[in-house]
């Protein structure tokens, strides 16, 4: 058995993404009882400086093609190189990480293998079909997250996946593999190569929510930007980070580096409050799997007390400021 | 003169889940949800209006989907959009991305060569955003994805922002090429109140009671098509859906604190107890 994961650098950082590394590390864990081997494959200019991170998290093997033309995304020339290295390897599935790459280059590729692609998985798991063997099972919320399908490609090779960062968790021992990487070659084409960058800028990254602890979010509750200034001086007090729900950013209370939820960060922190913070389920796939939440909200109907550890029904600005206060004195 | 062909979807709201929508257990009731243009491709038909507002190349509308996505067609030609086509078969139904892609693929190309082919990045019922790409690939169309603003266009090119996640891209390319527009590139205009007098009787073909003063919307079927019917619906669908669950809004044990200096006194210890856990 052998799965195929599309590795990805951050091209501001030259590192790899962390979705390339959760994604060996999944792929290692469905194929260990199979013995089946997990391929990386990567396009781009170089290698990420930090490859060999993927073999002690169970990648077997590395193939990669670079060329310089390839240091920005030509999807045309990916989907060209990558569609060639799955024809080669011919795997059973195919992981890529839900990033923009993800999602552009893997429908291309699924396309021209005319094989199934399903995007945004949040589990999966190997398990018998019928008379087909193994297949690969891939849970993913749909409908604006409001039911959870379990989606399946029976008869169609390699069954493709995308995965967001952050949903799937690095398992805390290492498999120490050796590092094993190979050259792919293949020859590149100008009508591969359409696009002319201009200019390239980096976002200015403010925030890693994904790596904060402590995490106090708004919502559209919060009711301004200004009152935001509450959850500031709350997150300071507890070393913690500010976040928000698509609601509070797309009333501009919030920037859109903090924005929580199913198009926004994936985050695990071991303490979320949620002050004004209704709950849908958007946020919720965001935050779900926090260790404790809390929250703050003066709709007692509020569908974020469904998921919710500890909670009061108040009004955030006479809470936060006694919390404050009982922080302080407690020291 | 080059033509821009804009891919729609009529979607359930899924984002606005009220009371309403909600079944006694708690889960949602689709059939309950109003049906809206998918907000992501009325940014890529606005980017085609804007397009044509500066150049003059004509914007053609195609949706696939039932009967009454006629209604996201019409609210297409009272933007300003200039022809509109629903393609829809019971013999699609049931079609996955890759077999939707197909359909769509083939009905463009059953309209003609289109220049560019713009369509929202995702929709918010699959949440895929593949069908895009997917289009792009079975018409061997250059793609740029994620473009979130129209920086420039001429006959020539088109220069694009695109949402590179860690870093925003400036692309210019060349003709012809397929664009999935995300919400933030643009804010979609009102529909045109003498377009709106001109179509709101507007109806499909096959709907028609003989009257000639009624627009007619074309419909697209699978007679229409040069297409392997084996590649639609259900059987040309490689992903299948195994099985459903419905995620309950409600529910979990909660540990409610008094609303009260007490009650927050409370809360604040518990936090304080974590927080310690957390420091360490």
């Amino acid at each position: 058995m052998k799965t195929v994961v599309f590795i990805e650098k951050n091209p501001v950082t030259d590192k790899l993404r962390d979705v390339s590394v959760e994604l060996s590390a999944r792929a290692h864990s469905l194929m260990s009882p199979f013995k089946g081997e997990v391929v990386g494959a990567f396009v781009g200019d170089e290698l990420p400086s930090d490859s060999q991170l993927l073999f002690q998290y169970g990648l077997d093997r590395l193939i990669y093609n670079c060329r310089p033309q390839y240091k920005n995304l030509h999807s045309i020339a990916y989907k060209n190189v990558i569609e060639a290295m799955i024809k080669k390897e011919n795997p059973d599935f195919v992981l890529f990480g839900a990033t923009h790459t993800g999602r552009d280059v893997a429908p291309l590729v699924s396309s021209s293998l005319v094989t199934g692609l399903t995007a945004d998985c949040t589990q999966l798991y190997i398990d018998e079909y019928k008379d087909r063997g193994n297949i690969l099972y891939q849970v993913r919320p749909a409908f604006g997250g409001n039911i959870l399908a379990t989606i399946i490609t029976p008869e169609h090779r390699p069954a493709m996946a995308t995965v967001r960062e952050g949903v799937m968790r690095l398992p805390e021992k290492r498999t120490g593999n050796p590092v094993k990487t190979e050259i792919f070659a293949m020859d590149t084409r100008e009508q591969w190569l359409k696009n002319q960058f201009l200019q390239v800028v980096p976002k200015h990254r403010k925030v890693n929510l994904g790596s904060s602890n402590i995490i106090v979010a708004g919502g559209a509750g919060v009711g301004s930007k200004e009152n935001f200034k509450l959850l500031y001086d709350l997150a300071d007090a507890l070393g913690g980070e500010v976040g928000a729900s698509r609601a509070a950013v797309d009333y501009g209370f919030a920037d859109k580096a903090r924005q929580i939820g199913q198009t926004g960060a994936v985050v695990r922190p071991k303490l979320y409050i949620a002050i004004g913070i209704s709950g849908s389920i958007q946020h919720r796939a965001g935050m779900a799997e926090s260790n404790k939440i809390i929250a703050i909200n003066s709709d007692p109907e509020a569908p974020i007390f469904g998921i919710a550890h500890l909670g009061i029904v108040e009004d955030f600005k006479m809470v936060i400021p006694m919390m404050l206060k009982y922080l302080k004195e407690e020291g | 003169m080059r033509t821009i062909a804009v891919l729609a979807k009529q979607v359930p709201d899924t984002a606005n889940v009220t009371g309403k929508a909600m079944k006694e257990d708690g889960t949602v009731n689709r059939a309950a949800l109003p049906a809206i243009f998918n907000p992501e491709d009325l940014n890529a038909l606005e980017m085609a209006l804007q397009i044509k507002d500066k150049l003059g190349y004509p914007v053609y509308v195609v949706s696939m989907g039932p009967p009454k996505a006629v209604d996201i067609l019409k609210h297409s030609l009272y933007m300003g959009a200039d022809e509109v086509y629903l393609v829809s078969d019971r013999k699609f139904a049931g079609s996955d991305t890759l077999a939707t892609s197909y359909i769509l693929a083939r009905s463009l190309k059953h309209l003609g060569n289109f220049d560019l082919v713009l369509a929202g990045r995702q929709a918010i019922d699959g949440d895929t955003a593949q069908v895009g790409p997917q289009v792009a690939e079975k018409l061997d169309l250059n793609m740029i994805s994620y473009v979130n603003r129209l920086i420039d266009v001429d006959d020539g090119s088109i220069t694009v922002e695109r949402d590179g996640e860690v870093q925003l891209e400036q692309i210019k390319a060349s003709f012809p090429l397929l664009l999935t527009i995300t919400q933030a590139a643009n804010s979609p205009r009102y529909p045109n109140a003498l377009n709106m007098l001109t179509y709101f009787k507007a109806k499909a073909a096959n709907d028609i009671e003989g009257d000639p003063e009624t627009p007619v919307i074309p419909v697209i079927s699978s007679r229409n098509l040069d297409i392997d019917l084996s590649l639609c619906g259900l059987g040309g669908s490689p992903t299948k859906v195994h099985k459903i669950k419905s995620i309950t809004l409600a529910g979990g044990n909660l540990q409610l604190f008094e609303s009260s200096a007490g009650g927050v006194m409370g809360l604040v210890k518990e936090i304080i107890k974590d927080y310690v856990e957390v420091k360490e």
